[in-house]
This record gives C-alpha cells, sequence and structure tokens, in this order.
C-alpha cells in the first residue's frame, strides 16, 4: 500500500490507460503546463505528447463535441471540463450528441468517452464554481455518472470509465483533491461501475451516500457508534447506474434509510434513492426515509454562508438520532 | 468512388443518376409523409443534389462525413443504401437505424456516414474531433462536415473553425448556402461579410462556387479533397443554392417572392447537369431511361418499406448502454 492523493491516483490511473491503450487520450483547457485543476494531468504532456494531452482553447461545447467525434472515430478521449459549472456550456453535446449516437443510429455508434467535471464546493469560489449537479445525467439515459470519493476509488473507477464503450459523466470532487488515502500500487484492475462500497458495517441505521460527504457521514457515524447507535455506511460511487441490491440488502437489515448528498436535496439524487426503497420495501421501514441536502440557495461566498449551505458531521449525528426519539 | 476526377461525359451522367436517385427518394419521402405513412418531418434535399454528389464524388468509402437535418442526400451520396433508409423513415426493421432514429437520424458508418444531426452545427463540434481521431491513427482520411447557412450563427461552428485551424485538422466544411435559415432570409439575421468570409478570418482557405453546377462542383472537390489529404489543413466551401422546397414536407414556403423561386428554377442542378450532357451526346432517351429508373427503384424500395415488420417492442430497450441498461417494461 502506498499513500497518495486523490488528484494523483487519477493521474496514476490515466498514466497506466495510456500506457495500456494508445487510443487513449485527454483534451481540455490548461492540462499541459498547469496539468489539470488539481494536478490530475501533472507531466503527461511531457510524457505523451501533445497531442494525447491536448491543450484546448476555451471552447467547451467543442472540448465536448470533439471527444464524441473522435470517440465514434475510434479512439477513448477524455474530455476535460474543470468544473461541472462550465460544463453546461456543452449540457447539449452530451445529452443530444454522445448519450444518444448509440441508440439513434440503431447500435452503429459507439461513444466510448469520458466527460470529466469535477463537482463541488472547495471553498470560497461560490455559485458559478461549487455546484453538484450529478442527479441531472442520472436523468439522462445512456449516461453512466460516477463520483469517486477516495484516492483509491478514483484510480480504479477512472481506469473502468476510460474502458467503458459508454459515454461516462466522471465527477471527481474539487474539495478532495488533496485528500490522502491508501492505495494499492501493484492492484492495477478498474473497479466495476455500479458497484457500492461499504464504507462501516452498521445494524441500526443504513446511511447512503457519495462523494465528498462520505468522510463527513463516517466520521458522525463513527460518533454515533461511540452513542450506541450502530450505522452502515454505504459509499455509492455510481449513481447511474446505483448498485441497488446493496442498498436494499443493507436497509432489510437495518430497517433505516437515511441518504446525505452535498448536492440541493430539491430534485437531488436522494429522492431516487427514497422512492425506490419505499415502494419496494415499505413493509420492511421502521421509519419514513429521511434525505440531507444542501439548501435551494446559490453556493454562496462568505465564510458563513457557505458554511450554512454545508452538511455538518453534527447535523447528521442529530438527523441520525431522530430517528430513535 | 474517388477516382480521378474527368469530365468525361459517362462520369458526369454516373454522377447525375446519384442526383436523380436522391430526387426521387425526396419526392417519394414527401409524398409518404403526407400519406401518413412517413411521420415526424422530412427536410427535402431538392435542388441542392447537386453539391452532395459533386462532394462526395470525390470522397473515399473509408472517408468520414457528418451531415444535419437535411440529410438524406449526403447519405445518398455517400453510399448509405437508399432502400434502408426509406424503412428506416417508414421505422421499420431493416432500416438505417432500425427504426429509432427516423429522418434526422440517419447514419451508416459502414460507408463512413456518421449521422445526420437534428441540432444545428453540432455535426461541426463531431467533425473537429473526428479529425483529431483521424491524425491520431495516422490514418490518412479527411472528414466533410455538411451544415447550412443557418448554422453559422451558432457558437459551435465558429468553435469548430477556430479548433480545425489551431490543430490543422484534415475537415473540409461544406455549406450549403440555400439562403433561407428555416422560414428566415438568413442574411437579414448575419453580421459582416459572410460565410468564406468568416472561414477566412480564421486563416481557413475559403472558396465560394455555385453549388448548382455540378462540374464545378466537382473539380472544386476533387482539389479541395486532395489538397486536405496532403494535409493543407481544414478548408471551406460556401456552395450557393436554393431550396426548391420548404423547410420540411409541409412547409409551404409562403414566406418567399414567387418571382425569386421562378428565377431558382432556372437555374437549378438538374436541367442544367441534364443540358450539359445533351451537349455532350448522351441522348434525351438514355436521360429519360434514367430518370424512369430512379422513380422505379424508389418506387420499390417504398414498396419494401410498407411490407417490412415493425420492430419488437423490446427494440425499445436495447443500444442505450450496457453498463445501467434499462429493464424492459421498467414500470
Amino acid at each position: 500500500m502506498t499513500k497518495m492523493t486523490y488528484a494523483e491516483a487519477a493521474r496514476l490511473a490515466l498514466k497506466e490507460e495510456m500506457e495500456r491503450d494508445s487510443t487513449v487520450w485527454a483534451l481540455g483547457e490548461d492540462l499541459g503546463f498547469e496539468g489539470g485543476m488539481g494536478g490530475q494531468y501533472k507531466d503527461l504532456q511531457a510524457e505523451f505528447g501533445a497531442d494525447r494531452i491536448v491543450d484546448t482553447p476555451i471552447s467547451e461545447a467543442t472540448i465536448m463535441g470533439a471527444a464524441i467525434g473522435a470517440a465514434l472515430a475510434g479512439t477513448r478521449p477524455i474530455a476535460e471540463l474543470r468544473f461541472s459549472d462550465f460544463a453546461m456550456c456543452a449540457v447539449d453535446e452530451l445529452v443530444n450528441q454522445a448519450a444518444k449516437a448509440r441508440y439513434m443510429f440503431g447500435g452503429q455508434a459507439r461513444v466510448p468517452m469520458i466527460a470529466r467535471m469535477p463537482i463541488g464546493i472547495r471553498g470560497g469560489i461560490a455559485a458559478q464554481h461549487s455546484q453538484s449537479p450529478e442527479a441531472w445525467y442520472t436523468h439522462v439515459p445512456g449516461l453512466v455518472v460516477v463520483t469517486p470519493a477516495t484516492p483509491a476509488d478514483n484510480r480504479g473507477l477512472l481506469k473502468a470509465a476510460i474502458r467503458c464503450d459508454d459515454p461516462v459523466v466522471y465527477m471527481e470532487h474539487k474539495g478532495l483533491w488533496g485528500a490522502e488515502g491508501e492505495v494499492e500500487e501493484n492492484d492495477s484492475d478498474p473497479i466495476p461501475l455500479g458497484i457500492a462500497r461499504k464504507v462501516l458495517t452498521g445494524s441500526d441505521l443504513t446511511i447512503v451516500t457519495w462523494s465528498a460527504m462520505v468522510n463527513v457521514v463516517k466520521k458522525a457515524a463513527l460518533s454515533l457508534a461511540d452513542e450506541g447507535i450502530s450505522v452502515e455506511v454505504i459509499d455509492l460511487r455510481t449513481l447511474w447506474p446505483w448498485d441497488k441490491d446493496s442498498v436494499f440488502n443493507s436497509v432489510k437489515k437495518t430497517g433505516r434509510l437515511m441518504i446525505v448528498h452535498e448536492a440541493v436535496k430539491v430534485g437531488g439524487f436522494g429522492g431516487e434513492i427514497s422512492s425506490e426503497v419505499s415502494e419496494h420495501l415499505f413493509n420492511i421501514l421502521k421509519a419514513p426515509v429521511k434525505r440531507m441536502g444542501g439548501a435551494r440557495i446559490p453556493i454562496p461566498f462568505s465564510i458563513p454562508l457557505e458554511a450554512e449551505y454545508m452538511i455538518s458531521e453534527e447535523q447528521i449525528i442529530n438527523k441520525s438520532k431522530s430517528f430513535f426519539s | 468512388m474517388a477516382q480521378v476526377q474527368t469530365n468525361e461525359p459517362a462520369r458526369i451522367f454516373n454522377m447525375y443518376k446519384k442526383m436523380l436517385l436522391i430526387r426521387a427518394f425526396e419526392e417519394a419521402a414527401a409524398e409518404n409523409f403526407h400519406a401518413g405513412n412517413v411521420r415526424g418531418s422530412v427536410h427535402q434535399y431538392i435542388g441542392e443534389e447537386a453539391i452532395a454528389v459533386g462532394i462526395c464524388e470525390n470522397l473515399r468509402n473509408d472517408d468520414l462525413l457528418t451531415s444535419y437535418h437535411r440529410g438524406h442526400g449526403h447519405s445518398i451520396a455517400k453510399g448509405a443504401d437508399p432502400r434502408a433508409m426509406m424503412l428506416e423513415l417508414f421505422g421499420r426493421v431493416g432500416g438505417t437505424s432500425g427504426g429509432k432514429g427516423g429522418s434526422m437520424h440517419i447514419a451508416d458508418f459502414s460507408v463512413g456516414m456518421l449521422g445526420a444531426n437534428g441540432v444545428i452545427a453540432d455535426g461541426c463540434t463531431i467533425s473537429v474531433g473526428a479529425a483529431q481521431a483521424i491524425k491520431l491513427l495516422k490514418q490518412d482520411k479527411i472528414i466533410v462536415n455538411f451544415i447550412g447557412d443557418g448554422g453559422i450563427n451558432r457558437g459551435p461552428f465558429m468553435e469548430a473553425l477556430n479548433w480545425a485551424k489551431v490543430y490543422e485538422l484534415p475537415v473540409l466544411f461544406v455549406c450549403e448556402n440555400n439562403q433561407i435559415a428555416a422560414t428566415t432570409t438568413t442574411k437579414t439575421v448575419t453580421a459582416g461579410d459572410g460565410i468564406e468570409a468568416r472561414a477566412k478570418s480564421y486563416g481557413i482557405p475559403a472558396i465560394t462556387i455555385d453549388g448548382n453546377d455540378l462540374l464545378l462542383v466537382d473539380s472544386t472537390a476533387a482539389r479541395v479533397v486532395d489538397e486536405i489529404r496532403a494535409g493543407s489543413g481544414p478548408q471551406l466551401i460556401q456552395a450557393m443554392t436554393y431550396r426548391l422546397k420548404g423547410h420540411y414536407a409541409h412547409d409551404e414556403a409562403l414566406y418567399r417572392n414567387p418571382s425569386e423561386v421562378e428565377s431558382a428554377l432556372k437555374n437549378e442542378p438538374m436541367p442544367r447537369t441534364e443540358t450539359w450532357l445533351k451537349d455532350q451526346g448522351v441522348s434525351i432517351e438514355e436521360i429519360d431511361k434514367a430518370k424512369d429508373q430512379a422513380k422505379e427503384l424508389i418506387a420499390n424500395y417504398v414498396s419494401d418499406a410498407h411490407e417490412a415488420p415493425w420492430p419488437d417492442v423490446s427494440d425499445a430497450f436495447t443500444d442505450v448502454q450496457d453498463v445501467g441498461s434499462p429493464a424492459e417494461g421498467a414500470n
């Protein structure tokens, strides 16, 4: 095991895949000198050349559209959009073209590309650089949606996303770039898409979460354990397809479910999970499903205002306890 | 395809036959749209046939092509099977997309036709990316991106021009300027000196030609395609033409000046090519026979389309995606 950051793990994954497959390449703004916003492309241009780590103009629609064309023409591009907020300039290309080409051309086309667009609050970058729109893309047939939470997962899931024959919306969390974790350097296998990870085993309450909230939920669950509440924490890892079996099995055991995500609660993916569990496991549930998500406000700038948007460990603890009071 | 370009009458006659096939296909498509056999929308290419045929005659089978909503002509010219296309318009098994795409989503990857497109100018960005893949894979293919005059005011067109030049990509942009964007006269909503000037402002060689002159389109394409294949970087051809029908089959095009239509009819590519062929000694009988053959062929495809089976409803759930594919009958 080696300690590395979330960004370093992603960089390693990309390097390994580019060495393995000469058709893998990346395009986006500032990948060369800067090495990507989190350093996730650091020095790769020097190693693989400017034709495979391509610095592009600020043309989001074409970063996405070119990736689609390049995928249709036999390569495996990674379109780096820097911020999921900026990727909105290219939603047409992603939703109307990438997600639909295979289907509307009757299976003649494959679009093996990644739309890489970091989400989340990094601190002080406000309303247009902090959003978490992952739920939007789960609504679009044809797309896979991935939200890694740990360095090990960022390595294994990115590799799986690169090898996926369909378009993958790959959403790293900007607040996690520098987060360290153990990575097994010799194990270079991809982590299968659509399989959740059990973070903690518990028996009283299931908390389903993903991305940066995994760490916050884990801390809350450890505190709750000290108070005698046993929480099972599931990191969904992939939102589409989401690992219904793991969630259902856990809820069958605990009888209680809470979903926690940084994205705005209204219309968030927690609603889908809540509905599916309520529809199928109503008789097993000991209490109504609870959800925690961001307030329906643009992400504010000022420290106390931004903190008001964020979900804290304490809030998770209190909401968890409310199942038992 | 991709033989040496000459004005040999037999070669031009062969191209004229492809134009006839496109014309017959479009007339049958509209007829069947009005009869209720073809649903959705049908954007006819009538009056613009010389452009698709003149360009595609100079491409190889493995060269790539992207098109837009008025894409039937480009597909036929690139070598897509018009029978499969007619079945697609009818939404039947055996259609180019198995009935999942319809008129605006005709594609035939076996001949490099990467798809018509329902979103204006989206083919531009797809094309520059495909060209980047061509370079990365060290192939000597080129890609042709057809776009209409209405598309030049969308951002992706301008982004793609810049992109194509920055990376010196093997892309030929062909802007078919039929002068009307849906129901709006394009020049009334377009600033500046036009399409050719826009391309040149990015350093892209561009030329404006009479798109209804088959021989001129052909000889221009032969030169430009050769140059791009030899590494010239992107180029643009603006082919002036006129849309003889409405934007789609149910548009009677009442927004047009009748005198404009009258002069356009005199200038349309079919009789012009016909006159040239006659001058070269091709007989009226041969020309009439070619016309009848094209109509008969398309009529047969229409009959086939009527008889072809509807897709099984289970097809609705296939080819969505591998991981996370929908369960049939999810409700």
